[in-house]
């Protein structure tokens, strides 16, 4: 079949503007073949260039003692454990797929994040997922969607991850009506590797060999990158093949002979093959080693015939490595993936011209300079529209609703009820190291092989992002670090997932630039590097742009396994005391959400050094064995904390908020950040308040911890209370019954 | 007690069931690939969970046709201890090691949870140590576990006690409500009518930690321990 003729149509097609295609003709000298138009528009698309968001993201701190390799070098960022060991991780969307094809989408979202990390020589150990979709309730055509869409990619990433054999630990799921039309799958994988272990994506050695190892070229996910990074439409349903199909077990097969090449001294440099595939792997690998790589398309491994070399360098089948063998050790690889009866080839060489050369047996199909293509893409400074602070909202204009029965409506809001049904479906306990199960403030992993304990929690709240995304951003780096010393760890580093609509939309660019700039004062003030991320841009559907969603994954280290803490009550007669102060709030709040339908006001304010006081006081006294149970008070405000905190227990709570002038649906519900809700044995109290008081930080009693499974909650002169076995019922059965009927 | 955990392309408990094995100081654990053909010098064997050959066509029913298959109905034969726990008892079923079969769960949906289990026999090389009607507390994890038998299958199963665990409540009452996946009688796990081969689809090895919640797998590899260690001393 003959090429196409490059026209203007075309390579408008191709997602590449005038001003890009010039730049193309200027590195070329030439005009373009139809295959190297199509490596333009891969490479240069947003996903892979991130030519709209790289300005901004030099704004992250990605430095430190503890960096092994820094954000952007390789597919992963890798951070020191200490004793030689060290953790690989990141977090990655697969949103667009996941609108169009939900199970494939999410499943393969699992697959590409899981080779990044073994890319880097690193063992996977666990996964988590930030999920967000619109809303489930009600019997709209729209909800219908919305219910099949979070079926489907639950599904998805329980297909792949239960079959890879990696505990789904920890994640977040959330309902608004932003993201119908455009749900959004953020998967996180994190695995870990001695020092010594760090493989490299660089094409190393002029005249070492190129090996292509894994499942074999289809015609799956064509562009997909591409397509990734275009908005969705009415058509996009048309886009399917731009969809790849997971196989999980082929990726388990290609992780274990991946690993057990890399353990040989046989490879010079190793890259997955993930959006744009064949393409990127080779101009990547060849760009970071500044060598050059000539592949012949003939000998790669393929699927179907008749294939054209537009398709088989375009193409995004999954499960698929570019290795570069150092050589005379090719025996090695043949070896390892025979006794995996997995495919492989050598389909070309390390050039020393700097030039990504394709050939289709004698015929050159692509001749770039790889540097250029990598690197030198085009690079936008988009603008950013002026933004209007939120005033503070009125309280005069919210009603108030009785607390009595607000407090069961918000434990049944999809965003903040039980996620059991979700997490049941993932095997959250393969790998045998999940030290508290999903559903706790994070997940704690013990890995074995290096007798270390890990902490990990994924955060956003994309309302207070709507609201003001800088503040937004903030908290939820905060967060992420609160649930983390809820737990009983200290923070080690970051990943991000920054999910924002077209940023040719100036509104829709300041919020990607503010929520950088909030992430990065986050991390700055808790010492933690950014590690790595994604950035997944033209998250719009017909309907308009979803709320920014900059997605925060931080991963800790926990001392000592006495050091683990949950966030249940464990005992009648312990005491329960709040760390934190409440504040006269409400913009923002899910209950101003869920009870009167309104999503305005400022977020709650964030204040860093308040809130890392809090975190340091609380590691404190959970070192010193004084904390049974630690919950960080987030959607829903104290109130949910403190019901939370009884679930799964069969106790009970008796709670005395004291002497307030505030509304109670304001001191009960409000979302005032820097907050804990912690018990201690009854014994153990005086020692408690002693520690806590030479930290400064302001805490209080507030009740007991009952035998009898009732909440009753007082302040001021109200007081409410809930049959314990009616909540939790409320909070268990919510989903279940929207998804099942 | 040497034991032999057979890795299939697929596995992924393998490393775990090595890890449990490793933390009783009377058992070594080794892992063979599925593509050896001998058992010699191991005393017991465990087909560990997984998605072996990635439950492609039905679970195990291809990895029941891996070479080293024929040395795992050797050593059944022979009298070895056959452990296979949840896509190991799959294969086991497949390659008619143990009778009846898995299906998909009533549910239509994976489970992954802590649930009970009732000893039903405590008779067998894997109960040795526990007590008939105890409840133990063993997690499940699995998509395809509805264990199913024709009529007289499951009447010969019950007539030489070979059923061993059943699903259970908190109080050891085997009840509808417990049964988590449409199990037959709420089976969790059957051995041979030899009593050493045993199937089950619960997960021992994730509850031999008290950090990893909780200690209730350790019985049954301590029981396979002293039954092999009793067994080798009258040998």
């Amino acid at each position: 079949m003959a090429n196409p003729a490059i026209t203007p149509e075309l390579i408008a097609k191709h997602g590449l503007s005038p001003e890009e295609y010039e730049k193309a003709l200027s590195i070329l000298g030439r005009e373009p073949s139809f295959e190297e138009l199509g490596v333009f528009s891969v490479m240069w698309s947003e996903h892979c260039s991130y030519k709209n968001s790289r300005p901004e993201l030099r704004k992250f701190p990605t430095t430190g003692p503890s960096v092994l390799v820094k954000a952007g070098e390789e597919n992963a960022g890798v951070i020191d454990i200490g004793d030689g060991w060290a953790v690989a991780f990141k977090i990655e969307s697969h949103n667009h797929p996941s609108a169009v094809e939900p199970f494939q989408g999410a499943a393969t979202g699992v697959g590409g994040i899981i080779r990044d990390i073994f890319t880097m020589g690193a063992r996977p150990v666990f996964l988590m997922d930030s999920l967000r979709f619109g809303s489930i309730e009600g019997n709209s055509e729209q909800a219908k969607t919305n219910r099949r869409l979070f079926a489907g990619v639950v599904a998805g990433i329980a297909h792949y991850g239960n079959c890879i054999g990696l505990p789904t630990v920890a994640g977040e799921v959330y309902f608004d009506e932003s993201y119908s039309g455009n749900p959004l799958v953020n998967a996180f994988c994190l695995g870990i590797l001695r020092h010594e272990q760090i493989a490299r994506g660089a094409a190393e050695g002029v005249g070492n060999p190129v090996f292509y190892v894994g499942a074999e070229t289809g015609r799956d996910g064509l562009a997909g990158a591409a397509f990734a990074s275009r908005e969705l439409t009415e058509e996009s349903k048309a886009d399917r093949p731009a969809v790849q199909v997971g196989d999980p077990f082929r990726e388990k097969l290609l992780l274990e002979a991946c690993l057990e090449l890399l353990a040989t001294d046989a490879v010079a440099g190793i890259q997955d093959m993930g959006a744009a595939g064949l393409t990127c792997s080779t101009c990547e690998t060849a760009s970071r080693g500044g060598t050059g790589v000539e592949i012949d398309i003939q000998l790669v491994p393929q699927r179907a015939k008749g294939q054209t070399p537009y398709e088989v360098l375009l193409s995004e089948s999954q499960e698929r490595m570019l290795v570069i063998v150092k050589k005379g050790q090719e025996d090695v690889v043949k070896r390892i993936f025979e006794k995996w009866d997995l495919p492989y080839a050598e389909i070309g060489k390390v050039t020393d011209d700097g030039k990504m050369r394709v050939r289709n047996g004698k015929d050159v199909v692509v001749d770039i300079p790889a540097r250029s293509l990598a690197d030198d893409g085009p690079l936008y400074h988009r603008e950013a529209a002026p933004f209007t602070q939120p005033s503070a909202l009125d309280f005069s204009t919210v009603p108030q609703a009785d607390p009595a029965d607000v407090l069961p409506k918000l434990l049944a809001h999809p965003s903040i009820a039980s996620k059991r049904w979700v997490w049941r479906q993932y095997d959250h306990m393969v790998r045998t190291g999940t030290a508290v199960l999903p559903g706790s403030d994070a997940a704690v992993f013990i890995v074995r092989e290096a007798n270390k304990i890990l902490a990990a929690a994924t955060d956003c709240n994309a309302i207070y992002c709507k609201l003001d995304p800088s503040v937004g951003a903030r908290i939820a780096v905060a967060e992420c670090a609160r649930n983390l010393a809820c737990s009983g760890a200290v923070p080690l580093g970051v990943t991000d997932n920054l999910n924002f609509g077209n940023p040719h939309k100036p509104e829709n660019f300041y919020q990607l630039r503010a929520a950088v700039e909030g992430i990065s004062e986050g991390c700055r003030a808790f010492g933690v590097p950014v590690t790595g991320g994604n950035v997944s841009l033209y998250n719009e559907s017909p309907a308009g742009a979803i709320d920014p969603t900059p997605t925060i994954s931080m991963v800790g280290r926990i001392d000592d396994a006495s050091h683990i803490t949950t966030q249940t009550f464990k005992e009648a007669g312990d005491q329960v005391y709040l760390l934190g102060e409440t504040g006269n709030e409400l913009g923002g709040s899910h209950y101003l959400l869920a009870i009167h339908s309104r999503k305005e006001g400022a977020p709650p304010a964030m204040d860093f050094d308040k809130e890392k006081a809090i975190h340091i006081a609380l590691l404190g006294v959970i070192r010193k064995g004084l904390v049974r149970s630690a919950h960080d008070c987030s959607e829903g405000g104290l109130a949910v904390a403190i019901a939370e905190s009884t679930f799964g227990t069969g106790l009970g709570a008796l709670i005395d908020l004291g002497a307030t002038n505030d509304r109670p649906d304001v001191v009960l519900f409000n979302e005032t950040q820097g907050r804990i809700v912690l018990s201690t044995k009854a014994s153990d109290a005086p020692a408690l308040e002693k520690e806590l008081a030479t930290t400064g930080i302001p805490f209080r009693k507030i009740g007991e911890v009952t035998a009898k499974a009732d909440l009753s909650i007082k302040t001021g002169s109200n007081a409410y209370s809930w049959k314990g076995a009616d909540l939790e019922h409320t909070f268990e059965s919510a989903i279940p019954s929207l998804m099942e009927g | 007690m040497r034991v032999a955990v057979i890795q299939f392309p697929g596995s992924n408990c393998d490393t775990d069931c090595q890890a449990a094995l490793l933390s009783f100081p009377g058992a070594q654990a080794g892992i063979v690939w599925h593509k050896e053909t001998s058992l010699a010098g191991y005393d017991a064997v465990v087909l560990p969970g997984g998605f072996s050959y990635g439950d492609y066509l039905r679970c195990g029913s291809i990895a029941r046709f891996s070479p080293i298959m024929g040395a795992v109905r050797g050593a059944a034969d022979a009298g070895v201890l056959v452990i296979g726990i949840c896509n190991g008892f799959q294969i086991l079923c497949e390659a008619g090691l143990l009778p009846g079969t898995l299906m998909r769960n009533n549910g239509l949906l994976f489970r992954c949870e802590n649930l009970h289990l009732r000893v039903e026999n405590a008779n067998s090389p894997f109960t040795s140590i526990l007590h008939k009607g105890q409840v133990l507390e063993i997690p499940i994890a699995h998509g395809e576990g509805s264990y199913f038998a024709d009529p007289e299958t499951l009447k010969k199963l019950n007539a030489n006690n070979q059923i061993l665990l059943r699903y259970c409540d908190a109080k050891g009452n085997v009840s509808p409500e417990a049964n988590p996946n449409g199990s037959l009688e709420n089976i969790a796990g059957i051995c041979s009518h030899g009593r050493n081969v045993f199937g089950l689809m619960p997960h021992p090895e994730r509850v031999c930690d008290p950090l990893l919640g909780g200690t209730d797998g350790r019985g049954i590899f301590q029981s396979m321990i002293e039954w092999t260690a009793s067994h080798q001393a009258r040998k």
